[in-house]
């Protein structure tokens, strides 16, 4: 009887998760980094052999940190709103190339369009680790004094970027 | 009128199933005759009525009958007739009225193919299954009724999905839904048993034959669904991990440990836990698998529309389905004793090491597809598990299933010993080793990875060869060897086809992305693609730019390959269509990106593959599943359970 309870007992926590799963709201979740510097940086620019990219270079623009990567299936939903969103708002948006192969990265660019100002990689995950990414897709929004300003966990919705994101933008680079 | 009539037609089921699914299951334990003989017709009764359901569905998307809510959702009038039809489950209500056809399919299946079972067993097995059916004729009817009218007529339907308009939309989910829902068979059958406290060699024979069946039906589906994704999305992937990938796997690889446990029972009167607990996990993780992709829990290239609603409802029927069945096997744990003993080295330890290994892929898996959630809910943030982890993984465990799968079909029932096994095996060992390792020099680069992949797939080859031969030339009568003997031959060559198809694409696929005017070639894999013009193609409802390649080898154009870039008018989002040439050892594939602003000419971003055997991985499956229906149509299936087959009898089959 009693070992036949164990299957039971998995059983039971498994629901748990997922019902604490359906309940769930996958955004909102606060980053120690809000109003921190954004960490230190120098990586190689993809697709651009020998150029380099520093945290250095940012400074004195409001721009967003976006982390991607070509295996992410998350990624590829929230994409297609950045490519539209480049479009009609003047963001720099600099690409955070995930624990990625370059040619895998490139190809993925090419197939689903490049909103970035620059893109950057991060092969051995040394930047996603400072910047205290956990899963991808995450965004940071970074002032001109390279503040960490907003934090976006997991794909930005059309809502995010329309309600939390554009307001932010404004406030920071009047 | 007709939509009414389907939706009363539901109505009318729910009430069926619900009193003859509880007085046959009362029936078949109490022992009235006059409540056992209401199963049989109960079942057929309710396919009539949720046949009779779907066709007035399908009905509706022909017709063109825009006041149905689904109907407008799913379906355009400029749509061709036959994806019209498929449009009905191109959608939640629709592809649950086929998760509900095809479980009622089952059940008729059931009714008209148990004559060799006692009526109170098939009594308990359609009792249980017609309760299932209440669960999910109440989730339709109370949550996702694809019968909703809308006051306001539109015009026209939003269309299906560009992405589904394709012959494989047709054939794919009817064939894995058959497969998920078949699980539901065995389940009913362990149900039926532990309620009954018989586990018995006759109850895992009456059991596999319906393990079996639903086995092929996922394989078919899944195999379908691999190539479909393959030739539609035009990434040129066959397989992604994606989490309603992984919900179908997942049942396929318990499933694949549930008929081979099935065989140690029936054979050997052993496993008698291990055959009841797959079968409830089977199952269970067929429910899961519609849990994730209805509920919207996880992320999924399979984006569909999600309701949180319909996610508390099917949870709670997860948690009455399964947490009711785990505790009656807690309960008849005690009863579950397995009879016999074996030798450490006998097929039986082989068999369950399989199956241990196979079962912790399937947690891996598991795991991997779940891992997201669970941090989610644990407040640890929103992350994506992708092929660097299934990848990792999932190889190193299936290595050893494909070694000891030979070994298993080599060793002798109940004992046997190294050296006997090692004399056997040895030549073949060594001549696998020998090819396997050469064989990547021929190909190409030599890679350890390969090199390992072919001496696995070579191993099982030779052996089941060397195996085949003996029969025919050694046993004096080799007509009399049971269909089922060559029905697992048959399904191990497939594993060890398409391991060569997988291992030699993974080792050896080439692809170019390349921007292209008229005029240009590339070289990729040995082939030249020389692109000779774009034109503007009309469809029934897209246009399509068509590219025309030539397909060069050396100086000899080969053929014209025609991939496509379509615009469907109710959609925004062009859809690619490869042009795929296919040949025994290769598959070359072109897909037509962009066309990009440049200077001048018209230039078009092109995507070239080259992938040596990739055919290889849906023909194993085919031989899989041929392999498998050989097996589930053994006669000995069909002999009266009066007939006392006993395991003697058969001698020379095999698992």
């Amino acid at each position: 009887m009693k070992k036949g309870l164990i299957p039971l007992g998995i059983f039971v926590v498994l629901l748990i998760f997922l019902a604490i799963g359906l309940t769930r709201d996958p955004h909102e979740i606060p980053s120690p980094l809000i109003g921190k510097p954004a960490p230190e940086f120098t990586a190689p620019v993809l697709g651009k052999p020998g150029e380099t990219l520093s945290k250095k270079d940012m400074l004195g623009q409001v721009w967003l940190l976006n982390t991607w990567a070509s295996w992410c299936v998350a990624c590829r939903q929230e994409h297609p709103l950045l490519v539209e969103f480049v479009k009609t708002n003047p963001l720099v948006i600099v690409g955070l190339d995930y624990k990625d192969k370059e040619a895998d990265g490139l190809r993925w660019l090419a197939r689903y369009g490049n909103p970035y100002t620059h893109t950057i990689v991060d092969s051995d995950a040394r930047i996603g680790i400072d910047f205290g990414v956990y899963g991808v897709p995450e965004s940071f929004l970074i002032d001109k004094a390279g503040i960490i300003r907003y934090k976006q966990i997991g794909p930005f919705t059309e809502e995010a970027l329309r309600d939390k994101l554009v307001p932010l933008i404004k406030e920071l680079q009047s | 009128m007709i939509p009414e009539l389907g939706h009363f037609a539901l109505i009318l089921a729910m009430l069926v199933a619900a009193v003859f699914g509880t007085l046959s299951l009362a029936g078949g334990q109490q022992g009235k005759a006059e409540w056992i003989a209401l199963a049989r017709p109960g079942a057929q009764v309710l396919w009539l009525l949720v046949g009779f359901s779907f066709v007035c569905l399908a009905y509706s998307f022909y017709s063109n009958d825009f006041s149905v809510l689904y109907v407008v959702q799913h379906s355009n009038s400029q749509l061709p007739d036959i994806y019209r039809i498929a449009a009905v489950w191109g959608g939640h209500e629709g592809s649950l009225l086929l998760w509900l056809l095809m479980l009622c399919t089952w059940m008729m299946a059931v009714s008209l193919f148990s004559s060799q079972l006692p009526d109170a067993m098939v009594s308990r097995v359609l009792g249980v299954l017609a309760l299932i059916a209440v669960g999910f004729l109440m989730f339709m009817l109370f949550t996702s009724s694809p019968f909703e009218r809308l006051v306001e007529i539109p015009v026209d339907g939003r269309d299906l999905n560009p992405l589904l308009q394709d012959p494989g939309l047709v054939f794919h989910p009817p064939m894995l839904y058959m497969g998920y829902v078949g699980m539901s068979i065995p389940f009913a059958f362990s149900i039926a048993a532990l309620l009954n406290g018989r586990l018995d060699a006759a109850w895992a024979r009456w059991t596999r034959p319906w393990a079996t069946a639903a086995w092929i039906c996922l394989t078919i589906g899944i195999a379908m669904g691999s190539w479909w994704a393959y030739y539609e999305l035009g990434w040129g992937g066959w397989w992604f991990w994606d989490p309603v990938e992984n919900a179908s796997f997942l049942p396929w690889l318990v499933g694949t440990a549930l008929m081979h446990s099935l065989a140690v029972t029936e054979k050997r009167g052993l496993f008698r836990s291990w055959t009841i607990m797959l079968s409830l996990i089977a199952f269970s993780l067929s429910l899961l698998g519609t849990f994730l992709v209805r509920s919207g829990v996880l992320t999924s290239v399979h984006a569909f529309a999600t309701d949180p609603k319909r996610g508390v409802f099917i949870l709670l029927f997860l948690a009455v389905v399964v947490g009711s069945s785990l505790i009656l096997f807690a309960a008849r744990q005690g009863k579950v004793r397995s009879g016999g003993s074996f030798a450490l080295v006998s097929r039986e330890t082989f068999l369950l090491v399989n199956n241990v290994l196979l079962t912790t892929a399937a947690a891996a898996v598991l795991l991997g597809t779940l891992y997201p959630l669970i941090i989610d809910a644990l407040n640890l943030g929103k992350l994506s598990v992708g092929p660097p982890y299934f990848n990792a993984v999932f190889a190193p465990i299936m290595t050893p299933v494909l070694f000891f799968m030979v070994v298993g079909s080599y060793a002798r029932w109940k004992n046997d010993t190294v050296a006997d096994l090692t004399k056997k095996l040895r030549p073949i060992a060594i001549v696998s080793v020998l090819l396997g390792c050469t064989a990547p020099l021929l190909a190409g680069e030599w890679s350890a990875l390969v090199a390992m992949g072919l001496t696995l797939a070579i191993w099982i080859v030779l052996a089941s060869a060397v195996q085949i031969y003996r029969q025919l030339k050694d046993t004096v009568n080799w007509k009399s060897t049971p269909v089922s003997y060559w029905g697992m031959h048959a399904a191990h060559i497939g594993i060890a086809i398409c391991v060569v198809g997988i291992t030699m694409v993974k080792g050896y696929e080439t692809e170019k992305d390349v921007r292209m005017t008229f005029g240009d070639t590339v070289e990729v894999g040995g082939y030249t693609f020389r692109l000779t013009g774009i034109e503007e193609v009309p469809g029934p409802n897209y246009k399509a730019d068509r590219g025309s390649v030539e397909l060069i080898k050396g100086d000899r154009v080969l053929r014209v390959l025609h991939p496509e870039k379509r615009t469907y008018f109710s959609s925004t989002m062009p859809m690619t269509e490869a042009a795929i040439d296919t040949r025994f050892t290769r598959d070359v594939y072109v897909s037509l990106g962009e066309k990009l602003e440049g200077e001048g000419k018209p230039a078009w971003a092109m995507r070239v593959y080259h992938k040596p055997f990739i055919a290889w991985i849906w023909v194993g499956c085919l031989f899989m599943a041929f392999g498998g229906a050989l097996a589930a149509l053994d006669k000995r299936y069909r002999k009266k359970a009066a007939a006392k087959v006993s395991a003697t009898d058969m001698k020379g089959a095999t698992a």
